[in-house]
């Protein structure tokens, strides 16, 4: 397909080392019109300084009430090939590793009924296939789900449940982040397809407190792995590691948070009881040190990005849990959790900004979890508080 | 009907072939031998440079990994390209990170070598491990989304070429994690990552009253508003704005579209800092508010990367070793970060919404 749009602003960033979005763009545009007119759409966003989308009506396939994000152009006449532009989320397979020959056939498809443009991934985790019309919606979904892939969350829904890649290739992961993921995705289609909840819900699950999928920050319920034993220490390793120039007492003791560790210059040494599983020296001597006894999840809720009233970090509220698989009670305790929250909120209220209206009290008894002095920095300062019928039976 | 384009499944066929709520394909299936094989089991890790690292298992076996970037929206070309080389050098498999960043994985370390050249050679950017920077997370922008009051695309490839090599060599005391959005949605983490862009309106919306009454629900309107600026104006049929609360957030527009947020001409970017996720040494923390407002200035938007160098570059010669942005502000101070920078301080940085309490100066100490 011929050049059908100059565009001088967006010619400048194909200029530079960096890969260019651009460049992609006029790739698909070598085959797809509906690329080419979304390249002379983006240029006029360049010289307007604004976008031209109008907001996602309502489409969807069939029995299906998310999934596909209706998107159309403002300026239908004056690019024809983008008035409908909409984009369809498929949903990842958890860790986001692919064979070669699934994710051809993956984008075979889509060059078939779309743009041939995508997000690998979108930023909830699914692969994104970006601008196909309403007609084309029944055929891709019939098309990906005969050979075996289905469509991820949209809407007030629970959204694609994501992870970091755990156990597959991580020494830190204290879980299988990948089957917790795969496991929570299966038991939810429902509600990942069917919208029903007051606004949207997301798990992430990270393998250990680095947190390399954002949960703490990005996921209404945070699932992030942690252990109960000692660190376990190679004391060769350790000197390895001072040998290569490593200032231990700098980097590792003295960065140290609880001050649980020490180094007389030969061995290292750690009071495991007072350490809080930061990871920092874990991280940086990851061939001296090792987590070792019970392995569990830390369930923290709560996190969301700033609308409506603010971001919120996740909070702890169950301290540790022992899951295996097929991790029936972590699926009754997210059950209880959503529950509660689809109980009680307004529309578009996240479980977080609930639990700051209604308190923790109400939500921890719901869930059956009692108070804890690991869900708190610290406790209340004023002396105002609730008691409750219950208190005086006591 | 209109005959269907070549190729298409007819609507019998779709109707035939669909299958509902089956969920994703169990992960198992694409994962490499090596990895299949060590899966819960690797001993440890090592990175060799910028761009490559090596999984050792308790078995033995080895995994190499080499990194590289992508601009996230990829053309399937693009995607052809990068399949022809896994099935060449990494037995037709490919992975994809967090960061959308792509993983080539070889057990074969001889194949290390051949694959990077190869990619190199088909201009493949290899890096973004260890402490650097990694690939920008970021929303859609311009390209694809109603309500972006930036492109998120167009900065990160301005903040990215002028970057580029912290990503593909130069270390930093810590890793940067980087992040855009394109409105205060922030369909990304820029509310926790340490050197971070969020497009930001700052005029009160304009209201259509004849749109807004046949195509929104009032109650809904007036509720989606955070600082309760939003009051029915029964006359109209529709909402008012009462202008000194309004905090100009846009979620009114996005449940109710006659409410017009959109000013392209006062429209722009803010940069906010300091924001991490995992918990090693301190815990997560929000990004804080540094610049409250820069213009937007496609296609390269010069004014923000000059900021955002000056920030960089003060933060790697001031952080000490696997010091993070924001624990570095935190051990010199906000009132030092901002004399170091020589960023001016203004109303906009003082919070006056949900977290005043917490960040009002109740001490008689600080740096003069």
């Amino acid at each position: 397909m011929g050049k059908k749009y100059d565009t001088p602003l967006l010619d400048e960033l194909e200029k530079g080392p960096w890969p260019s979005f651009v460049t992609e763009i006029k790739k698909s545009a070598t085959h797809s019109n509906m690329a080419n007119d979304e390249l002379g759409l983006v240029e006029k966003s360049y010289r307007d300084k604004r976008g031209y989308w109008k907001h996602g009506g309502i489409v969807g396939v069939l029995g299906y009430g998310g999934g596909v994000i209706g998107r159309y152009s403002a300026l239908p006449d004056e690019f024809p090939g983008v008035a409908h532009f909409h984009t369809v989320r498929i949903n990842q397979p958890s860790g986001f590793f692919y064979t070669t020959k699934a994710l051809r056939e993956i984008c075979n498809i889509w060059d078939k009924y779309g743009s041939g443009l995508t997000n690998v991934h979108g930023s909830t985790g699914d692969l994104v296939l970006l601008g196909t019309t309403t007609e084309a919606l029944e055929p891709i979904f019939a098309e990906y789900s005969s050979r075996g892939w289905d469509l991820g969350g949209s809407g007030s829904a629970m959204r694609t449940p994501s992870c970091c890649i755990g156990a597959a290739r991580c020494e830190w992961s204290n879980i299988d982040a990948m089957g917790i993921c795969n496991e929570m995705t299966q038991r939810f289609q429902d509600e990942m397809h069917r919208p029903a909840y007051p606004y949207k819900f997301k798990i992430k699950v990270a393998g250990c407190a680095c947190d390399c999928v954002a949960a703490i920050a990005r996921s209404d319920c945070s699932i992030i792995g942690t252990w109960k034993g000692d660190i376990a220490i190679d004391q060769a390793a350790v000197k390895d590691y001072a040998g290569k120039g490593m200032d231990i007492n700098a980097e590792i003791v003295e960065m140290c948070p609880t001050s649980c560790m020490s180094y007389d210059g030969k061995e290292l040494s750690i009071d495991n009881g007072e350490c809080s599983r930061c990871m920092h020296c874990i991280t940086k001597m990851t061939k001296a040190l090792k987590t070792t006894g019970e392995k569990g999840i830390t369930i923290l809720i709560g996190s969301k990005a700033p609308i409506v009233v603010g971001s919120l970090l996740s909070w702890v509220v169950v301290p540790f849990m022992k899951i295996e698989p097929p991790y029936d009670d972590l699926y009754e305790m997210i059950s209880k959790i959503i529950e509660w929250w689809d109980d009680n909120a307004k529309p578009r209220e996240r479980i977080g900004e609930l639990i700051e209206v209604k308190g923790m009290r109400p939500f921890l008894e719901a869930i059956g979890v009692p108070p804890s002095p690991a869900q708190v920095f610290e406790p209340r300062k004023d002396p105002f508080f609730f008691w409750s019928d219950d208190d005086f039976k006591k | 009907m209109a005959d269907l384009p070549k190729g298409w499944l007819t609507a019998e066929e779709s109707k035939e072939k669909r299958q509902t709520d089956i969920g994703p394909p169990h992960f198992e299936q694409f994962l490499p031998p090596v990895i299949k094989k060590n899966y819960g089991d690797w001993k440890h890790h090592e990175r060799l440079d910028a761009g490559t690292m090596v999984h050792e298992a308790n078995s033995g076996d080895k995994v190499f990994t080499v990194r590289v970037a992508s601009p996230r929206i990829l053309s399937t070309i693009t995607i052809y390209e990068m399949l022809d080389i896994a099935d060449k050098y990494c037995d037709g498999y490919i992975r994809f990170t967090t960061r959308n960043n792509v993983e080539f994985m070889t057990p074969d370390e001889g194949k290390v070598k051949p694959l990077k050249k190869e990619l190199k050679d088909k201009g493949f950017t290899i890096g973004g491990i260890g402490p650097r920077i990694s690939n920008v997370v970021h929303t859609q922008g311009w390209v694809h989304c109603h309500g972006a009051c930036t492109d998120a695309s167009g900065l990160v490839k301005a903040m990215m070429d002028e970057f580029y090599e912290y990503f593909t060599e130069k270390e930093l005391p810590a890793k940067v994690r980087l992040a855009v959005a394109c409105c205060v949605n922030m369909c990304g983490a820029v509310h926790c990552s340490d050197l971070a862009v969020v497009a930001v309106h700052r005029k009160v919306p304009s209201i259509n009253h004849e749109a807004v009454k046949n195509i929104c629900e009032i109650p809904t309107t007036i509720g989606s508003c955070p600082t309760r600026a939003i009051s029915p104006d029964p006359a109209k049929k529709s909402v008012k704005i009462k202008d000194e609360k309004c905090m100009y957030c846009g979620n009114c527009f996005t449940v109710c579209p006659p409410i017009d947020i959109h000013r392209p001409d006062e429209d722009g970017v803010a940069i906010v800092v300091g924001g991490k996720i995992g918990s090693a040494r301190t815990g997560p923390k929000f990004s804080k508010l540094a610049i409250p407002f820069i213009y937007n200035n496609p296609p390269r938007w010069p004014e923000v990367i000059e900021a955002l160098k000056n920030i960089l570059d003060t933060y790697a010669k001031g952080a000490r070793k696997h010091e993070r942005m924001g624990e570095w502000i935190e051990r010199i101070g906000w009132e030092r970060f901002f004399s170091l920078t020589g960023i001016e301080f203004t109303y906009q940085h003082i919070d006056d919404f949900t977290f005043m309490r917490d960040t009002l100066r109740t001490s008689a100490a600080f740096k003069m």
